[in-house]
């Protein structure tokens, strides 16, 4: 049974028992707390089906809906700056009055109806433009949907914009986009992780309810951590990869975001499946992520006994901030409490995944962004003579942090040096898809931090690109692995106005996500203590 | 090192090219040329050669040998291109079957035509080669507009088929004899699009038409010493791949296209001469001049000391003066940093699935010959026959209503052979039947109808159609076999000239002509010959 239907919608919350939480309205507050009197900081619950019901119930419109979604948007929007586009308030609407009509007539509008969806700018868009964060795409619209945003889009999702990230996905601040730099909700001060900053941020800024990202390397991950949301990078093959403008293609993955595990799961499964325009999406069924979430009322209380947690040692060494170590050691104590065992486990091979990563990623990348050549679409410099044209195109449209991996990749894959460094990354990749086949053998999952560290501040790291790559650590081996991973907060770290959040990652066996939702929504909803609302959140919507 | 040396034959026609001026060039007699040629037809692919290539042959001083490799691209008839569905066909209006993915938008990805794995098994087997079970697509990377992608889905250090051979017989004008040549290697790759120059030379513009259409590249060994063997080779792979329906094969609209290496060397030097690579050869004439050209050329550098300016470049054949010239030097090896295409799957074959398409191969050319000659037929008759699948096919549904192959190839490659030209049909477009054939034949071997009826009746069936038994009946053409007849025609026309009688009697013997026409006039034709003359002779002779 479907536990979130059992659940009243409620609205969120920012009050919660966190030291540093931000209260605003009083009135609200105790509101929240009469409403759920047991208890005083509840768990996330899934917006998507405060929505629907909100809609099948007829107590709100799906324009009413989108109105006061976009009113909070906006409000946050001159502070974050995570959307690179958004369309007219009107085109929405026309969406929202449509799937009014469909409520009208008595049909069902969708799962996620009147849900709005946030967009990584490098997942095409038919109906917006699709840059990338790139200057030489400035202005470009796709013709088509991407096959996720067409899925969203069939089961009623509404498309609100086109959210900011670095450069073609290459960075972990979102500082490398060519239009502007997004803020973390948590601390203005701080970058929201990237390369998916804008998805996360919006998410977390409660701008729209979920979001899709792209993670290559952990560019859902890292920043769904920096800003306390929840953020899931699916088995490689899971998500049809058309229509997402390629980085590294054997190891990107679109992925999902949302404030709950339900959420992320419902986006998850309104976009998986096989598609035929992308040879290398799984046949794979997907099951009913949402089955596998048990209510609260309804746990045992050792409700994931027997599973076997494996902490990776690695993971939890030095390098990494303290109070991030003591957030995942909490949170191993957290599933012991929950029945499960947990034991640390060692993945060798582990260090080796960062710079196989980089080799492998900037290898591809080169030749992913050859197309961008100003002949065809995008960003064309005058020039007499051919090379003039590729070299100045080029040359103007793409950012350093670009034009490096390009030159990095360019270099690796050359002749002579093909051997040592393509082919030995390659090899070490399949060193580590072993030892982690091995290790997820003994265990049903593994834990480990997202992120080596909370969310820093903007321009820290911007000089420093080693340290940068470096906060990849926790992320990139599970792409080489092609493994899914969630993350979601399960703790906080000192810093900004209210602390920081901290993200644990759970990575699963190859295409059993349904255990990662299973497992991390009964983690999510037993997590005391915890309320993963930033201070910007102040107002509410009673759906 | 296979890999290697594989980069240094694998050079992309305008890499490295630092203006579009040549390829302009190279652009605008690739047109010129197209309308003038035909050496494709169905009917023609045996090369001619004119007289001075010939002589230029002698010229080539006997202690020189040239070593000749060819690359060919064969443009692949699927309906659909490699990696997406659009169509393709030649001479659309530009850009006017193209989508994302041929266009190489951001975010589109390739997935591949399962028939091209088809076509590639199929060429492969064909071609004699083993088949890589596990092979996989790479990129290969360059810049050029006609390249969305900025680099194209090949295939590298695992092609789909290597190490095989083809069988070609050198037809008796040329020498004659059987000749086996080496194949390296077949690989499946994808096409570039095309580039339309202004003719002010201000623009340049982009057709994607021919972007992502399928083409297999077939690599030969240096195994070819002469232009007539290279063009030999190059008539034989259109052959196959036609027989196989793999490709129409047509060398006029790119479907077929040969880059040919040459080499020459001093007999006896195991070392290789500098190669030379020759491009824009539309038609198996030009394969074959443009090499002699091109050999005469480097012995005569050679043999003046000068073999120094025998340089590794692309050199470019103008039909017009008859040359090669120099297109691009080649300045360093191009490195295409290839590596394995992450869009797409390994392509994995299964024993039963090559099996499957082995058992549908058709008989192939080499075969054909084989078994024509074994039927006895000349060289001529059997590279006649064999040279055109449909010709071949009818040529043996004929044989198998039971006629005997010397005169069907007779009739096939004499009147038949020229109706088709005269008309300009194909042996499918023809009215005339296998059966009919055969039936007409046996009607003439049989002496129902003369043959001088049977041709007549054949243009009827070739023309309109119809059954020989029908129209022998229609049109009253039975031979006449009854003596008593053509006895009493023998009298009428001896009582009715009696003086060309007297002049016969007379010594005039030649006369017999004479009245022999004249009986088979008032036959109708329908006379039966032999008995006519039998007949005619007694009369003439017994009363002299």
């Amino acid at each position: 049974m479907l536990l979130s239907t059992l659940q009243t919608p409620r609205s969120l919350s920012r009050l919660t028992r966190h030291p540093h939480s931000f209260t605003s309205r009083a009135s609200l507050t105790h509101q929240t707390q009469t409403l759920t009197p047991s208890s005083p900081s509840p768990p996330p619950q899934s917006e998507i089906l405060s929505i629907r019901h909100a809609l099948l119930s007829r107590r709100a419109s799906a324009a009413d809906l989108v109105l006061s979604q976009l009113a909070r948007l906006r409000l946050a929007e001159p502070r974050l700056r995570s959307f690179l586009h958004l369309p007219d308030d009107d085109a929405l609407l026309a969406h929202a009055r449509r799937l009014d009509a469909r409520i009208a007539a008595g049909e069902d509008p969708g799962p996620l109806a009147g849900v709005l969806v946030g967009v990584k700018d490098n997942i095409c868009t038919a109906d917006m433009p699709s840059t990338a964060g790139s200057r030489i795409l400035e202005g470009y619209r796709a013709p088509f949907d991407a096959t996720a945003v067409k899925r969203v889009r069939e089961l009623g999702g509404i498309v609100v914009g086109k959210t900011n990230m670095d450069e073609f996905g290459m960075g972990s601040t979102t500082e490398a986009s060519a239009f502007q730099v997004t803020a973390n909700p948590w601390d203005e001060s701080r970058v929201p992780g990237g390369s998916s900053g804008g998805s996360a941020a919006a998410v977390s800024a409660r701008q729209c309810v979920v979001s899709l990202g792209s993670d290559t390397g952990g560019s859902v991950r890292q920043p769904a951590s920096f800003c306390g949301v929840v953020g899931l990078k699916p088995t490689y093959g899971r998500v049809s990869r058309f229509g997402l403008m390629a980085y590294a293609s054997s190891l990107d993955a679109i992925g999902c975001f949302g404030s709950s595990v339900a959420d992320t799961g419902t986006l998850l499964h309104a976009i998986a499946g096989h598609d035929r325009f992308d040879a290398t999406s799984s046949k794979q069924d997907v099951p009913d992520f949402q089955s596998h979430f048990v209510a609260v009322s309804s746990l045992e209380s050792k409700p994931l006994k027997g599973l076997r947690v494996g902490l990776i040692r690695e993971t939890i060494d030095d390098g990494v901030d303290a109070g991030v170590i003591s957030a995942i050691r909490a949170a191993a104590l957290h599933f012991e409490e929950l029945g499960c065992s947990v034991n640390e486990v060692s993945l060798p091979s582990f260090s080796l995944g960062l710079p196989a990563y980089y080799i492998l990623a900037v290898s591809e990348s080169s030749s992913n962004l050859s197309r961008y050549d100003g002949i065809r679409y995008g960003n064309q410099v005058y020039a007499d003579e051919l090379d003039s044209l590729y070299g100045g195109s080029r040359a103007q449209g793409f950012g350093s942090e670009v034009k490096m991996r390009i030159l990095m990749g360019t270099y690796a894959l050359s002749a002579g040096y093909y051997d040592a460094y393509y082919k030995r990354a390659q090899q070490v990749r399949t060193i580590i898809r072993n030892s982690f086949k091995e290790a997820l053998s003994q265990n049903d999952i593994l834990i480990s931090p997202a992120a080596p560290s909370a969310a820093y501040k903007i321009g820290e790291k911007k000089n420093d690109p080693l340290a940068m790559y470096a906060g990849d650590i926790m992320t990139v081996n599970v792409n080489l692995a092609g493994l899914p991973a969630l993350v979601l907060p399960c703790g906080f770290v000192e810093g900004g106005p209210s602390g920081l959040p901290v993200g644990l990652q759970m990575i699963g066996a190859a295409f059993n996500e349904g255990e990662l939702l299973r497992v991390g929504h009964i983690f999510e909803q037993t997590l005391e203590n915890c309320k993963f609302v930033p201070p910007i959140v102040v107002d509410d919507i009673a759906y | 090192m296979a890999s290697t040396i594989f980069r240094s034959l694998q050079v992309h026609p305008f890499l490295l090219y630092p203006t579009t001026f040549l390829r302009r060039r190279n652009e605008v007699f690739h047109l010129a040329s197209k309308a003038t040629q035909s050496q494709t037809d169905t009917q023609q692919t045996k090369v001619t050669t004119s007289s001075t290539q010939s002589k230029k042959l002698d010229k080539i001083p006997k202690d020189y040998e040239a070593i000749i490799g060819i690359e060919t691209h064969v443009q692949l008839s699927t309906l659909t291109k490699a990696f997406c569905g659009c169509p393709y066909s030649y001479g659309s209006p530009p850009n006017s079957s193209i989508c994302p993915i041929c266009m190489g938008l951001p975010g589109a990805l390739p997935v591949l035509n399962s028939k091209i794995i088809d076509f590639a098994v199929k060429l492969g087997l064909a071609l004699n080669c083993n088949l890589a079970f596990n092979s996989k697509f790479d990129r290969k990377q360059y810049f050029y507009p006609d390249l969305p992608k900025g680099y194209q889905i090949s295939q590298f250090d695992v092609p789909i088929a290597t190490a095989g051979f083809l069988d070609v017989d050198i037809p008796v004008e040329f020498g004659g004899g059987h000749k086996r040549f080496g194949i390296t290697r077949v690989h499946m790759e994808e096409d570039a699009g095309k580039l339309l120059h202004a003719e002010n030379g201000n623009y340049s513009q982009v057709d994607l038409n021919r972007a992502g259409v399928p083409l297999l590249e077939i690599v030969s060994e240096p195994d070819m010493r002469n232009g007539i063997e290279a063009a030999e080779y190059a008539a034989e792979l259109q052959r196959l791949v036609r027989y196989l329906g793999v490709s129409n094969g047509n060398m006029q609209e790119g479907s077929l296209r040969c880059d040919v290496n040459v080499s020459i060397r001093p007999i006896g030097q195991s070392k290789f001469g500098t190669k030379v690579e020759i491009k824009n050869l539309n038609s198996f004439s030009s394969v074959s001049r443009a090499i002699d050209f091109e050999i005469s050329r480097q012995v005569q550098l050679h043999s003046q000391g000068r073999e120094d300016q025998i340089v590794q470049e692309t050199r470019l054949w103008e039909e017009g003066s008859q040359r090669t010239i120099t297109m691009r030097k080649k300045e360093g090896l191009a490195d295409y940093r290839y590596f394995p295409e992450p869009d797409l799957p390994a392509v994995i074959l299964s024993q039963e699935y090559v099996d499957g398409i082995k058992n549908s191969l058709p008989e192939l050319p080499e075969i054909k010959r084989r078994r024509y000659e074994q039927m006895g037929l000349s060289m001529q008759d059997v590279l006649f026959l064999a040279n055109d699948k449909n010709i071949a096919d009818f040529f043996d549904a004929t044989l198998a209503k039971g006629a005997d192959p010397k005169l069907v190839a007779n009739w096939i490659m004499s009147d038949i052979a020229a109706f088709m030209k005269n008309e300009k049909l194909t042996i499918n477009e023809i009215k005339l039947t296998p059966e009919e054939l055969s039936e007409l034949i046996a009607s003439i071997k049989g002496g129902t109808i003369s043959s001088k009826i049977g041709k007549e009746i054949l243009f009827e069936l070739l023309a309109k159609g119809g059954t020989v038994k029908e129209l022998i009946e229609k049109k009253d053409l039975v031979q006449i076999a009854d003596p008593v007849e053509i006895e009493k025609m023998v009298d009428k026309i001896i009582a009715d000239n009696p003086k060309q009688v007297e002049q016969y009697r007379g010594g005039k013997t030649k006369l017999q002509g004479f009245f022999a026409g004249q009986v088979m006039k008032l036959s109708k034709g329908k006379a039966n010959p032999g008995l006519l003359n039998k007949i005619l002779l007694e009369k003439l002779n017994s009363k002299s």
